[in-house]
């Protein structure tokens, strides 16, 4: 049975068959049946606003921003520009001049590390993490840790798959440089309690980032009342485009810090006797960047906002619910990752049947998922597993897709049995 | 179900992976691989005993999905008492049927080519292969393979 909250019931307020409209490649058979959908944890699909709109930027407007005084390049600079203040406003930032542009959460964790911490780390530090992070919330530390001589801290985490604050409280001390932790797991869907370990970080004077790329496309989120300092995401999993994401981060703390990478568009003037950078957010984004990406970015999120992120959330928390209520009463299979609170994702194993043997079978009844590890070994490491099952809903999901994959679980089940 | 899907989980596949055969690490081993599948974590330790040109033992010991198992339970059955020549052979016929060219392959191992028609699993199948391939080459006599490096190699 599910830990879950409870069960949110009722008109959550979104006409979910309204939105699924609007998403052009649900609506075709895989292997002989209905596509169902489930795994928005490695990436979400486009609605047709998305799709559009990064066309209709190469059908009409498309130039280079920033350096064209032709009609074009104005038009495509207004429009780029212009989703630093829907980002803004998605994660109700206090100014849209802390708003970078990244390829996504990887490249924005990595910007952190190199133009954030790397600066004044030394050797002995310590950057403090969880046991369930991405593996794009370890690799860059370990990659710092090794070239400085500091150390990555792991807070472990319970059967459930939940942290236990005096565990954080404890691995915070002077030497603490920065804590960063996932703020949904991907592996596990547990729902961090990050504002609590902020406030636990700052009594402390240790800034702390947020990995948000399982937690922006499917809540609301507040980085002013979360009280990170930092806080990336991916746009292909709020709904936007690939290859494009967000750091958003403190101006004081952006301010502060060097460029990580150096060329074009990120320098006020450049002679070979020195070069003077641009102020943030500019000085991180070199080079040109995914134009008709962040526009399509924009537009998603603008899309989201429009649907209300709160009832998405309700809409989820009700489809996860009842996958752990119908998944969890199965017999021979287990869910891994039982925290009360949770959202996006249902990992499961089963007894007799390989990861990888249920994707297959779930595959030829035209229902994805994903079956591995979910760049996260550390969990499976920690639960003795070397991958799992996972189903992960997005808003165009429904009980009846649930009940989709119930039924398929249960064919696998009967064939390994 | 689709007959495909029968096709390729068919009896022979999970009786198999059910009560694989010579599950066991050979001890000592004259020869031992690690085969390694990244993307999905399938992991297959094949240890042999060759003596004078022969696979007097052959057993594997690891943790992986269904269609690696059973190959790697198959590949021990057909390998026990062969010499090391015709398992070169076996395993260039069995690779390359796996790859859609036409070849000689015993009858025992025929369950497995269903895999075929599962592109995302062709790499399932020849993990314990490309692992006998490692552990029989190479001056150490211990190998590794990874479904990643076989690919680049190929």
């Amino acid at each position: 049975m599910s830990h879950l909250d409870p069960v949110v019931t009722g008109d959550t307020g979104l006409d979910v068959e309204a939105i699924r409209a609007q998403f052009p490649i649900l609506h075709q058979e895989i292997n002989g049946k209905p596509l169902v959908y489930l795994d928005n944890g490695a990436t979400a699909q486009k609605p047709a606003v998305v799709i559009d709109a990064v066309s209709h930027c190469y059908r009409s407007y498309y130039a280079n921003i920033h350096r064209g005084v032709h009609d074009l390049s104005q038009r495509s600079t207004t429009a780029f520009e212009g989703v630093r203040g829907t980002v803004q406003r998605f994660l109700n930032a206090p100014s849209q001049e802390e708003v970078i542009f990244t390829r996504g959460t990887t490249e924005g964790i990595n910007l952190v590390a190199n133009s954030f911490v790397r600066p004044n780390l030394s050797a002995g530090d310590e950057i403090l993490v969880t046991g369930m992070e991405h593996h794009s919330n370890i690799v860059p530390w370990q990659l710092l840790c090794e070239a400085t001589g500091a150390k990555l801290v792991v807070v472990p985490f319970s059967d459930a798959g939940e942290i236990d604050l005096g565990d954080v409280t404890a691995r915070i001390n002077a030497r603490t440089k920065l804590v960063s932790v996932i703020h949904v797991s991907n592996a596990l869907g547990t729902i961090n309690p990050v504002a609590e370990i902020a406030r636990l970080a700052h009594e402390r004077d240790v800034p702390v980032l947020l990995d948000g790329a399982q937690s922006a496309p499917h809540m609301p989120v507040d980085v002013q009342s979360l009280g990170c300092d930092f806080y990336v995401f991916s746009g292909h999993k709020t709904y936007g485009p690939s290859g494009v994401g967000v750091l958003w981060g403190r101006y004081a703390l952006l301010e502060s810090m060097p460029p990580w990478h150096g060329g074009g568009d990120m320098i006020k003037t450049v002679s070979f006797e020195g070069t003077e950078f641009a102020e943030p957010p500019q000085r991180f984004e070199a080079g040109t960047p995914n134009i008709a990406g962040v526009i399509g970015l924009g537009v998603a999120l603008d899309w989201l906002m429009g649907l209300g992120l709160d009832r998405i959330a309700a809409h989820e928390a009700d489809l996860l619910a009842y996958a752990h209520e119908q998944v969890g009463a199965m017999d021979g299979v287990r869910i891994i990752g039982n925290a009360r609170h949770k959202a996006g994702a249902l990992s499961f194993v089963m007894n007799e049947a390989h990861p990888h043997d249920i994707g297959t079978i779930l595959d030829n009844d035209g229902i994805a998922i994903r079956s591995g590890h979910h760049c996260a070994q550390p969990v499976m490491q920690r639960y003795g597993i070397p991958a799992t099952a996972r189903a992960s809903f997005g808003v165009y999901n429904t009980r009846a897709e649930v009940d989709r994959l119930v039924a398929s679980i249960d064919k696998v089940k009967r064939l390994f049995a | 179900m689709a007959d495909e899907l029968l096709q390729l989980y068919q009896d022979v596949v999970l009786e198999h992976n059910r009560r694989p055969r010579n599950f066991v690490a050979v001890v000592p081993a004259t020869h031992h691989a690690h085969g390694y599948n990244p993307l999905c974590g399938d992991s297959i330790e094949l240890t042999l005993d060759v003596r004078e040109g022969v696979i007097a033992a052959i057993g594997f010991q690891g943790e992986s999905c269904a269609i690696a198992t059973a190959s790697a339970s198959l590949l021990t059955t057909a390998l026990e008492g062969a010499s090391v020549d015709e398992a070169v052979c076996l395993m260039t016929a069995f690779r390359d049927a796996l790859a859609g060219r036409s070849s000689p392959v015993p009858a025992e191992l025929k369950p497995l080519l269903a895999v075929r028609r599962f592109s995302s699993r062709i790499k399932c199948a020849s993990l314990p292969w490309a692992s006998l391939e490692a552990a029989l080459a190479g001056e150490s006599r211990t190998g590794a393979a990874t479904t990643e490096g076989a690919r680049q190699r190929s």
